[in-house]
C-alpha cells in the first residue's frame, strides 16, 4: 500500500545515503534509465554494498532492474541475495518478459532460499498496455506502474497538460489493477519546478481511479501525498462509521444522512487502515 | 593501462587502479584529517577480499561513506579483470 | 583555570561563569562623547588621519553593513600602508573575504590587534594560521556594544561608511547609490568613539530621516565610492531544495506547531541559511492557514520577512542589518520596518533588548556537542569560518532556542563529544533538530513534557551521535596546537573559549 514511490539513481552515493529519510512510502533504486551503460556495474555494486552494510534503510525498498532481455538482468537480480528487496520494478513489462523473469526468479529463489519475489510491472509500451489484464493476473505482480514518457514516444504523440492522451492507458491500468486487487501507480510528472502542474496531474490521475504516483524528485512527495492520502474529513467520517460498528454492533444503519451497509463499512475500515499506515491518525 | 570507477561528485570517490610491482595505496581526501585510517582500511580490506595485489590504487575522495569506497574499489578491480 | 563550560582560560582573563551571570553585575558606562554642532569636511583620508592624529597603536573601527561590497576597510588599509603606521588595533564589526588589504598589514605587524564579531575568507585563514602578532578578540553583536559603552574597547577613530550624509553631518543608510538599509552596528561607535568620521559617496543638502546624528560626528569624508551595495547579497537567500534540509525544515515546523509557538502576537528570529528559510516558509503557511499575526520578526532581515511584513503577517520588523536589497528598499519606505542598534538588539545590560523579547529562534551550527554547546566560529581543523554574530545573544534571550543541522556534511559529523570552540553555551540551547531525529536539552523539562505525545522521534544527543557514527565511522581526533591566537568573548565580557593556531600538519 503506497501513495508515493520515489525513483533515485542507484549510482548516486548522495541519494543512497539519504534514502532512509525521504518522506515517500517507498524508494525505487534505479539500475535502468538513470544509469549510463558504462556505469551499470558501478551502480549495481554500490547498491549491493549499501544494502548489505548501511545501518538504516527506507521503509520499503524497490529496485528497477534493467530490461529482462538485456545483458544486465542476470547480474542485476543477484541483488535479491541481500534479502532486503521488497519489490522488483520490471521495465518494459509484457507477458513474454514476465515469463522469462519468473523463470529466472524461481531459480534464484531456490538457490538463495528466498521468499517469492514480488513485482511491480512498468507498462511503458502499447504491448504492455494491451496486456495489462493478463499481467495483473500474474501471481507475483502486486502493482502496475504507467510509463507515459516511453509510451507516448512510441505512439509519436505529445504529452499535454490536460492529459487526454493518457485517459485510455491510465484507465487500462486502473481497471486491470482494480479487478485483481493490486495497486495502480501513475506515471511521474517530469517538471520538478512546477508544483501546481504536479498537483493538477495528480488530480487527473486520481479522478480516473489511480491510487498512487511515482516521484522523480523528493520535493514532489509532499504534493503527491496531499492528493493521494485520505483527507481529514474522510478519516473522521471513517472513524465515525467504524465506531458505530464496534460500539453498537450494527451492520446496517444511517450515518450523516446516508445508508451504511457492508461494502461501505469495508471501505471505511480500509480508509482507517491506510490512515494508520501513513501516520495520519 | 588504468581502470577507474566512481566520480568526484559530493559523497563519492574516484578510484584509479593500475598494475604495479607492489601494492601501494594513495589517498587524497577532503576528510583525510578525520578519516584517513578508515579510508585506508576500507581500501586494503577490499583488495584482500578480492585477492588482489601488485596494484597502485589512487583514491580521490569527496567525503564518501565506507560502503561507497568499498564498492568503487571493487568495481575498479572487476573492470581491470575484465580487460585482462 | 577552567571556566563555566570547562574550557581552559589563561588566569589573566575573567572566565565565563554562566549565561545569566551578567545579572549579578552592574552596567558600566563611560561618558558618551561630547556633542557639538559642526563637523569638519575632509578632502581625503590623509587629512582625516592628520587632523585626528592617528598614530601607531591607535584603535580604528568599522561596520560591515556593505558586507562583501565594502570598500572603506580596504581604502583605510591602503592609507595605513602608505603612512607606514604600526601596531594598529582595528575593530571592524565583521571581516569579509573581500577585505584582502588587511592581509599584508597583518603579516607585517602594521595591524596587530583585531576585535570583530565574524570573519571568513582569506583574512580568517591568515589569522588562523598564526600571522597576527597580537590577539584576535571575538565578540557577539550585543557584546561588542557592551564592550564599547563600558570602556572595555576604546575606539580612537570610528570610520563609518554612510550611504548618504547631509551638509550638517547627519547620516542615513536608507538612501543613496549604495544604500545598505539600517546602520545598527555602528551606533555604539558613533556615541562612544573619541572621534567619528562618516565616509560617504553621496552628499546632500538635507537628510530628513537619519539614523546617524550629526552631533556625534567629527568629520565627513566624501569619496567616489564607499563600495558596492550589490555585495550585500550573501547568496543564501533561496529556500533549500535539498531533501535533507527539507526534512529538517518540515520536522522543525511540526515542532513549532506542537510546542504552540505559532500563536497571535508571537515573535521570532532565524538565520538566513537555506534551511532556516525553508522553515520560515512553512511558518508563513501555518500563519496564513490559521489567521495568525505575529508581533515582530527580527534579525538580519531578508526579502522573506519583508514579504511577510507586507502581507500583514507581522506587525513590525526589527532590523539590525539588511541582508539583501529588498530589505534595504523596505527599510527605506515601510515605517513598520524599524532599525535597531546592536545594543538594543543584544546587549545583556540593555533593559528589554529585542533578544530578550523573542519567543523562539532558529539557528545553525558548525558543531554541537553532547552538552548542547554550539560552535559557529571554527571548522573541524580550527580554521575560523564565522563567529557568533548575534548567535549567543539571541540564544540566551529567546524562550526557545532551536538549532538545526544535518548529522553530517560530507562525512564530517556535526555532533561532537566536545566542540572545537564554544561560541554559545549549551545552557542556552534547547532543541537540536537533525534529519534523523531531534534532541531536547534535559534541563528543559517543560519542553520534554509538552512533546511526550509527539510523533517526532526524540533522542538523546548520545543516541544521535551513535547514529552518526554508524554512518560515518568514528573520526580521528584533530590535533590542536598550544599557541593561542585569540579569544572568544562572551556577551558579558567574560572569556568563553580560546582560539588556537591551526596545527602545522593541517596547514598546506
Amino acid at each position: 500500500m503506497f501513495r508515493s514511490l520515489l525513483f533515485i539513481p542507484a549510482n548516486n552515493p548522495s541519494m543512497l545515503q539519504n534514502a532512509d529519510i525521504f518522506l515517500c512510502d517507498g524508494v525505487i533504486f534505479d539500475l535502468e534509465d538513470a544509469v549510463g551503460l558504462d556505469e551499470k556495474d558501478n551502480a549495481r555494486d554500490l547498491l549491493n554494498t549499501y544494502l548489505t552494510t548501511s545501518p538504516s534503510f527506507p521503509k520499503t525498498i524497490l529496485v528497477r532492474v534493467n530490461g529482462v532481455f538485456s545483458d544486465f538482468i542476470d547480474e542485476d537480480l543477484i541483488v535479491l541475495n541481500t534479502g532486503k528487496i521488497d519489490y522488483i520494478v520490471v521495465p518494459k513489462a509484457d507477458i513474454d518478459a514476465l515469463f522469462i523473469l519468473d523463470y529466472k526468479l524461481r531459480r534464484l529463489e531456490d538457490k538463495y532460499h528466498l521468499n517469492s519475489t514480488k513485482l511491480i510491472c512498468l507498462l511503458e509500451d502499447s504491448t504492455g498496455i494491451n496486456q495489462a489484464n493478463e499481467i495483473a493476473m500474474h501471481p507475483r505482480v502486486e502493482g502496475l506502474l504507467l510509463g507515459a514518457e516511453d509510451l507516448t514516444k512510441e505512439l509519436e504523440i505529445e504529452r499535454t497538460t490536460e492529459g487526454q492522451e493518457l485517459i485510455f492507458p491510465r484507465s487500462k491500468v486502473v481497471y486491470a489493477c482494480q479487478s485483481q486487487g493490486i495497486l495502480s501507480i501513475d506515471t511521474p510528472y517530469t517538471d520538478i519546478n512546477d508544483v501546481e502542474g504536479l498537483s493538477f496531474d495528480c488530480q487527473q490521475a486520481k479522478k480516473l481511479g489511480m491510487k498512487a504516483k511515482t516521484a522523480i524528485h523528493p520535493s514532489q512527495i509532499d504534493r503527491i501525498h496531499q492528493v493521494f492520502s485520505p483527507t481529514k474529513e474522510v478519516i473522521e467520517w471513517a472513524k465515525g462509521v467504524v465506531s458505530i460498528v464496534e460500539n453498537e454492533h450494527k451492520t446496517l444503519f444511517q450515518f450523516q444522512g446516508k445508508m451504511i451497509d457492508k461494502p461501505v463499512i469495508e471501505r471505511a475500515m480500509k480508509i482507517l487502515e491506510k490512515a494508520k499506515l501513513f501516520d495520519l491518525l | 593501462m588504468m581502470w577507474k570507477a566512481g566520480s568526484l561528485e559530493s559523497n563519492d570517490c574516484l578510484v584509479t587502479i593500475k598494475k604495479s610491482s607492489q601494492t601501494t595505496i594513495t589517498i587524497d581526501s577532503i576528510v583525510g584529517h578525520l578519516f584517513y585510517d578508515q579510508i585506508y582500511q576500507a581500501i586494503e580490506e577490499t583488495l584482500q577480499e578480492e585477492n588482489v595485489d601488485q596494484v597502485d590504487v589512487l583514491v580521490r575522495d569527496k567525503g564518501a561513506l565506507d560502503y561507497t569506497i568499498r564498492a568503487r574499489v571493487r568495481v575498479a578491480i572487476k573492470r581491470m579483470r575484465k580487460d585482462v | 583555570m577552567k571556566n563555566g563550560v570547562g574550557r581552559e582560560i589563561p588566569e589573566t582573563f575573567k572566565g565565563f561563569v554562566s549565561s545569566n551571570d551578567y545579572r549579578q553585575h552592574q552596567r558600566r558606562l563611560i561618558k558618551k562623547k561630547a556633542t557639538h554642532s559642526s563637523c569638519l569636511f575632509f578632502k581625503d583620508y590623509d587629512e582625516a588621519f592628520d587632523q585626528f592624529q592617528i598614530k601607531n597603536g591607535a584603535t580604528l573601527s568599522f561596520h560591515h553593513h556593505l558586507r562583501n561590497g565594502d570598500r572603506v576597510v580596504n581604502d583605510v588599509c591602503d592609507v595605513i600602508q602608505k603612512r607606514q603606521l604600526k601596531n594598529l588595533h582595528v575593530a571592524p564589526t565583521s571581516i569579509f573575504p573581500n577585505y584582502t588589504k588587511m592581509i599584508p598589514l597583518i603579516q607585517s605587524g602594521q595591524i596587530t590587534e583585531i576585535d570583530t564579531n565574524y570573519l571568513n575568507g582569506p583574512v580568517a585563514v591568515c589569522i588562523s594560521e598564526g600571522h597576527l602578532k597580537g590577539r584576535l578578540m571575538m565578540h557577539t553583536h550585543g557584546g561588542r556594544a557592551r564592550a564599547i559603552e563600558s570602556g572595555d574597547l576604546v575606539i580612537d577613530v570610528a570610520f563609518i561608511a554612510c550611504p548618504t550624509v547631509d551638509k550638517k553631518g547627519n547620516g542615513s543608510g536608507a538612501v543613496g547609490p549604495n544604500a545598505c538599509g539600517t546602520l545598527g552596528y555602528c551606533i555604539a561607535d558613533l556615541q562612544y568613539a573619541k572621534k567619528v568620521v562618516l565616509v560617504t559617496d553621496h552628499l546632500v543638502e538635507q537628510c530628513d530621516d537619519y539614523q546617524i546624528d550629526h552631533q556625534y560626528v567629527d568629520g565627513v569624508l566624501v569619496v567616489d565610492s564607499i563600495g558596492d551595495s550589490k555585495g550585500i547579497v550573501s547568496g543564501t537567500t533561496k529556500i533549500t531544495k535539498d531533501p535533507v534540509g527539507l526534512k529538517i525544515a518540515r520536522d522543525t515546523s511540526k515542532l513549532l506547531y506542537e510546542l504552540g509557538l505559532i500563536k497571535d502576537g508571537f515573535s521570532m528570529q532565524t538565520g538566513a541559511g537555506k534551511t532556516s528559510l525553508a522553515v520560515v516558509s512553512q511558518v508563513e503557511k501555518m500563519m496564513k492557514e490559521h489567521g495568525i499575526k505575529g508581533r515582530f520578526a527580527s534579525g538580519g532581515i531578508t526579502k522573506t520577512y519583508v514579504d511577510m511584513l507586507e502581507a500583514g503577517l507581522f506587525e513590525k520588523l526589527y532590523d539590525v542589518q539588511c541582508f539583501d536589497l529588498d530589505a534595504v528598499k523596505s527599510f527605506a519606505r515601510n515605517k513598520h520596518h524599524l532599525a535597531m542598534s546592536a545594543s538594543e538588539y543584544g546587549n545583556p545590560f540593555e533593559t528589554n533588548s529585542v533578544a530578550d523579547q523573542l519567543d523562539f529562534v532558529i539557528l545553525g551550527a558548525t558543531e554541537i556537542d553532547l552538552n548542547f554547546n554550539v560552535n559557529v566560529t571554527t571548522d573541524s581543523l580550527g580554521y575560523i569560518i564565522g563567529g557568533s554574530g548575534g548567535h549567543a545573544d539571541i540564544a540566551h534571550g529567546a524562550n526557545v532556542t532551536i538549532v538545526l543541522s544535518p548529522l553530517m556534511k560530507s562525512r564530517i559529523p556535526i555532533i561532537k563529544e566536545v566542540v572545537t570552540t564554544v561560541t554559545t553555551p549549551g545552557e542556552d540551547v534547547d532543541i537540536f533538530v537533525s534529519e534523523r531525529g531531534i534532541a531536547i536539552n534535559p534541563k528543559r523539562v517543560d519542553l520534554l513534557e509538552r512533546l511526550k505525545e509527539s510523533s517526532i522521534e526524540i533522542y538523546t544527543m548520545d543516541e544521535l551521535l551513535a547514529k552518526t557514527y554508524a554512518l560515518t565511522g568514528v573520526p580521528s581526533t584533530i590535533k590542536q596546537s598550544d599557541e593561542i591566537i585569540g579569544y572568544v568573548q562572551y556577551r558579558d565580557g567574560s572569556i568563553i573559549d580560546v582560539l588556537r593556531k591551526v596545527a602545522d600538519e593541517y596547514i598546506k
